[in-house]
């Protein structure tokens, strides 16, 4: 009885995502190389690097948005290489998304946007999915701004009705892509508690994307720290402060670092340009 | 060292062009399976609680269609006009000008009604569509549907191929119909034939098969139309240039399109 109490305390927590030797190209050049990691439930897990490192590309893997070269990947315990489409688009309503720039339909209003995801996967009533979308938008502190288009708000207001829709269906794993990217730091801090608040009152497990340290280290649980398509380290955020590696510490003390850089190779992943002619159309 | 340049343009020449035939044949299957995708989403997506929406459907037949009927009944009419004063212009010659009829009738249902109808749906509703979905995919919204467990093909293809698939006809029937009538007035007004009279002849010398040609030819331009839209619009990279790119192509392409079909459909109906 004792054992299994000590067990149970010491116990991991489970892992949400597990990504086992990852390797992916665009086109001809290898972008991610054997890239192994895990995010744990619960946990807010920070994704960190450079421009160019790898990370945006990284969370399009995580979201199963690309397909790999090699390697294994699961989502919720579910082999990503084994579903049905239909097993798929089932683990698919499990994860939410707040992108970069927002992704708000500009054809439809903040709150249709928000009621959405609830439109196409349940059978709500109309009455019902408005009410949730307005409980959402009142998370996220944008309370009455659902008749808005999307064009009528602000940068930091459409990052936020982003959140609103990402978590409406109450996801398992919420990914964030940027979350401070383009705000200024009073707003960009206040993402960074609505990220904090969504962990704890929804028990949701969090990958944030961000080249932010201030940020990274303000949200995150664990960082994973990603260089040119490696992970250099993963760990704590006192782990990773105190870490000795000199790539990590150039980082962290953002020194320029040029070594051995293809000029043709940073552009096309800055761009994204060999991302999109190699994604499929649609 | 000129020589030795020679080949290498050459090569490059010919990579070119093994290039873009290799991605035009892309396009062309890409092209397939969202057609047979968005069939499949229309016929079966209700059985997995994933139905194409009708009133998407409806939405857009209002944009392709409704919004046209102005336009398209101006063009259909000033182009059966002048086919209709041409045509006696030539038969004139052989003193035949009374026959004008016959041949107005054939070329306004199964040729021009259908092709302008078509020419102006995808210079209006194609590159629209091009730009919409260029739009969404550099801002990231296709994405945002894919995580969230909508199919694209659904939500944004098969509403506009099906709106385009019944409308597209229907605006050739009304061009046919306006453009018959307007050319009729004409021919009152130069050869003295009554209205009645006139129109007698077109129903008489138009069969089913030639209404149906005009139809079938339709939809089939309706298809090219939506599709080269969406894979231009689904093939957009590099910003708000690429998206101006994308729906200009996509208006050269499908407008291209169509007057070869019509071609190649009179080529195999007449043979």
């Amino acid at each position: 009885m004792g054992e299994d109490m000590v067990s149970e305390i010491t116990r991991e927590p489970e892992k949400v995502i597990e990504v086992e030797d990852l390797v992916a190209h665009y086109g001809d050049r290898e972008i991610l190389k054997g890239v192994t990691m895990d995010v744990r439930a619960g946990e807010i897990m920070v994704i960190m690097g450079g421009s160019g490192s790898g990370k945006s590309t990284l969370l399009r893997f995580l979201m199963a948005l690309e397909t790999k070269t090699s390697g294994r990947m699961s989502i919720l315990g579910q082999d990503i290489d084994t579903l049905t489409t239909q097993e798929f688009t089932g683990l698919r309503k499990k994860l939410g998304v707040a992108f970069q720039g927002g992704a708000l339909f500009s054809s439809m209003t903040v709150g249709e946007n928000i009621m959405l995801p609830l439109y196409e996967h349940t059978g709500l009533d109309r009455m019902t999915m408005e009410i949730m979308a307005r409980m959402k938008l009142e998370v996220v502190e944008l309370g009455g701004f659902e008749d808005l288009m999307p064009s009528e708000l602000s940068g930091g207001m459409i990052k936020r009705a982003a959140f609103a829709r990402a978590v409406v269906m109450d996801p398992s794993i919420l990914f964030c892509d940027e979350p401070s990217a383009g705000l200024d730091p009073a707003v960009a801090s206040a993402l960074d508690d609505l990220i904090l608040n969504l962990r704890d009152a929804m028990g949701m497990s969090i990958v944030v994307v961000t080249h932010e340290l201030e940020s990274a280290f303000k949200i995150a649980d664990r960082i994973t720290v990603l260089d040119r398509g490696h992970i250099l380290m993963v760990g704590t955020v006192d782990e990773v402060r105190n870490s000795s590696n000199e790539r990590i510490y150039n980082l962290l003390n953002r020194v320029a670092d040029n070594e051995n850089l293809d000029p043709d190779e940073y552009l096309a992943r800055l761009t994204g340009e060999d991302a999109a002619t190699w994604s499929e159309p649609l | 060292m000129a020589s030795e340049q020679k080949p290498g343009a050459i090569v490059k020449f010919f990579e070119r062009v093994g290039r873009s035939a290799v991605s035009g044949i892309e396009e062309v299957g890409n092209g397939g399976v969202m057609v047979a995708e968005s069939l499949y989403w229309t016929f079966f997506g209700f059985t997995i609680k994933q139905p194409v929406r009708m009133n998407a459907v409806i939405q857009q037949m209002m944009e392709i269609g409704i919004s046209a009927i102005p336009i398209i009944a101006l063009l259909g009419g000033a182009i059966s006009v002048t086919l209709a004063i041409q045509g006696i212009y030539s038969l004139r010659i052989f003193g035949a000008e009374s026959h004008v009829t016959a041949g107005l009738a054939f070329v306004v249902v199964r040729e021009f009604a259908p092709m302008i109808t078509g020419i102006l749906v995808a210079g209006r509703s194609g590159s629209a569509l091009a730009a919409r979905i260029g739009t969404m995919k550099i801002n990231q919204e296709i994405d945002a549907l894919k995580v969230m467990g909508i199919s694209p093909i659904r939500f944004l293809v098969a509403p506009p191929l099906i709106a385009m698939m019944i409308m597209v006809p229907c605006l050739s029937i009304m061009s046919a119909v306006v453009g018959l009538f307007l050319a009729g007035v004409y021919i009152n007004y130069d050869l003295g034939i009554s209205l009645s009279a006139y129109w007698d002849q077109v129903v008489e010398i138009l069969k089913v098969e030639d209404i149906l040609q005009g139809l079938g030819k339709s939809a089939v331009y309706a298809i090219e139309i939506a599709v080269i839209g969406v894979v231009n619009g689904a093939g957009v990279s590099g910003g708000a240039e690429g998206v101006g790119k994308a729906t200009t192509r996509s208006v050269v392409q499908a407008i291209s399109a169509i007057i070869v079909t019509a071609m190649v459909i009179v080529i195999l109906s007449t043979f």
